[in-house]
């Protein structure tokens, strides 16, 4: 009698467990004074899944993946990542953020300190990873980038594309579930922008889930499952890139298409 | 004594009474940075707090001590507030007028500092769940303090110029010494041509000390540009040297 209810719970459990998505967000507003820059957003990432969000200057993807590790803070609704809600407590956040990689547009490598230390800083203070431990694993990932021959250099010592594969490194360096872009390739010059693209591809073969505020669509093409479209603070259309590129349902995303390929 | 005798001035140079006055300035200047920087940091913290009340007394302090001379700060401390009882001694009243005024300046430029460093630093700091405090004393500091050394080294320029200020409450530093030894022996020109060389030594001094350390925390170049940044190879050594 004892053991019947027990595998019952235990079978009704497990599933949900399993699907527990990355990425949970419930009609997410996020105002700047009178500006409604998230406008009820509904967005479910799965485990393992490459979204692409894209859409006009202006019309929130910045914002909206700022709030998933909690840069910005959502006025309203609900935002779980793995399962966390970010509810404002601070080892929520700072779970959150330890499962949350981000790679930003104009790099923000710390530029007093060398690409090594750039990337043993977060292991070393908050994980509490040895200096040799630390200089191993940056050393990894820096392979990873193909970039091991610039550990002793200072970021700006390095081109752009280089800067950027350090900051992917950086991140990854924390071992985070979730890598989060926001326009990696916008501030660079168009011959270093493949480099970056080869190393998130290689992120994405890997089976990392990862949201990229792209518009790279070449990439999208190939590494999607999804693109979101936004505007104006609203996710307008979620479609696979086929579909998307080749019958997008809203007016706003067919002009915003016949601008970015033309 | 229609002629300017160089003797006696190289004699008041080497003058026992007089280098001991350049002793005090020295002390009261290091004591005044010192003291000028933690009460600054803290002012600066206060200004740019999002407390509005902490944000206004804050600029309420800076604004009134910019805003008077340190003469009348000095003499105020010094022989005002005795009329309210409190009474301080002579170098206590030189120490806490010149920190407060010091304070003053240094928190505007300890400010301005920290605003400089882009909140990409920050935010790049909270993504890699660094703490508030290795966020400030690992990445937003070490910035900031880069572009603090230009205007700290000017300030601290004026500074030690500004304790000959304190002469006028007695302090026995390098000028008040040199007004004393002027009164006892009249050779006007002679005693202060030493002052004048002890005052540009001093200032020569914390020059090259500041073009050092600028040197020193500019090396790793927070600068865009990468001429700049390639004209400073980096060595492991000099990397470590820092840490
Ligand atoms: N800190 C801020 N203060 C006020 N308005 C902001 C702020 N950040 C973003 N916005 C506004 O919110 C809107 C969405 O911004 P953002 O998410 O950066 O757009 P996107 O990344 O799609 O170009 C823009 O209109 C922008 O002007
Ligand atoms: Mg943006």
């Amino acid at each position: 009698m004892s053991q019947t209810p027990m595998m019952t719970e235990r079978a009704t459990v497990q599933p949900q467990l399993r699907e527990v998505p990355a990425v949970r967000m419930e009609a997410v507003y996020k105002h700047y004074g009178d500006f409604t820059a998230l406008n009820e957003i509904d967005l479910k990432v799965a485990k393992g899944e490459k979204i692409v969000v894209c859409g006009p200057s202006g019309s929130g993807k910045s914002t909206l993946i700022r709030c998933i590790n909690h840069i910005e803070k959502h006025d309203e609704g609900l935002i779980y990542v793995n399962g966390v809600e970010l509810d404002y407590q601070r080892k929520n956040i700072d779970a959150v953020r330890r499962d949350t990689g981000m790679v930003f547009q104009s790099f923000n490598l710390f530029p007093h300190m060398t690409v090594l230390e750039n990337c043993t800083l977060a292991p070393m203070t908050a994980n509490g990873m040895s200096e040799a431990e630390a200089e191993d694993l940056a050393m990894h990932f820096l392979t990873k980038v193909r970039i091991p021959d610039q550990a002793e250099k200072y970021p700006g010592q390095l081109s752009g594309g280089q800067q950027q594969r350090v900051a992917i490194a950086r991140a990854l360096c924390m071992r985070p579930k979730i890598m989060l872009f926001d326009e990696p390739t916008s501030a660079l010059d168009p011959e270093m922008v493949k480099e970056v693209l080869e190393t998130m591809k290689k992120l994405a073969e890997e089976g990392m889930t990862m949201l990229c505020v792209t518009h790279e669509m070449g990439f999208a093409r190939e590494v999607a499952d999804r693109i979101v479209f936004m505007n104006e603070g609203k996710v307008v259309e979620q479609a696979a890139p086929e579909e998307f590129f080749k019958h997008p349902k809203s007016e706003r995303a067919r002009t915003f298409l016949d601008q970015i390929i033309h | 004594m229609s002629h300017f005798s160089l003797t006696a001035a190289v004699n008041y140079f080497f003058n026992y009474f007089l280098m001991k006055g350049v002793l005090v300035t020295i002390g009261l200047t290091v004591a005044a940075v010192v003291g000028g920087l933690i009460l600054g940091m803290g002012i600066a913290l206060l200004r740019m707090s999002s407390n509005p009340v902490l944000a206004g007394a804050a600029r309420l302090y800076i604004w009134f001590f910019r805003g008077t001379p340190l003469l009348i700060q000095l003499v105020v401390i010094y022989s005002g507030l005795p009329q309210l009882g409190i009474k301080f001694s002579v170098i206590t009243c030189a120490l806490v007028g010149l920190i407060l005024n010091e304070a003053a300046y240094l928190a505007e430029i300890v400010r301005s500092g920290f605003m400089a460093v882009s909140a990409g630093q920050r935010e790049a700091a909270w993504a890699l769940s660094l703490s508030p405090w290795v966020t400030f004393r690992r990445v937003t500091l070490p910035q900031a303090f880069r572009l603090m050394i230009p205007p700290l080294g000017n300030s601290i320029n004026s500074l030690l110029k500004a304790t000959s200020l304190a002469s006028v409450i007695s302090v026995e530093e390098l000028m008040r010494r040199s007004d004393m030894l002027m009164q006892e022996h009249f050779q006007i020109l002679e005693v202060y041509a030493a002052a004048t060389a002890y005052y540009l030594i001093l200032t020569s001094v914390w020059d090259a000390v500041q073009r050092r350390l600028e040197k020193h925390f500019g090396r790793s170049s927070v600068a865009k540009s990468r001429k700049v940044a390639t004209a400073a190879p980096v060595t492991r050594a000099s990397a470590e040297a820092r840490a």
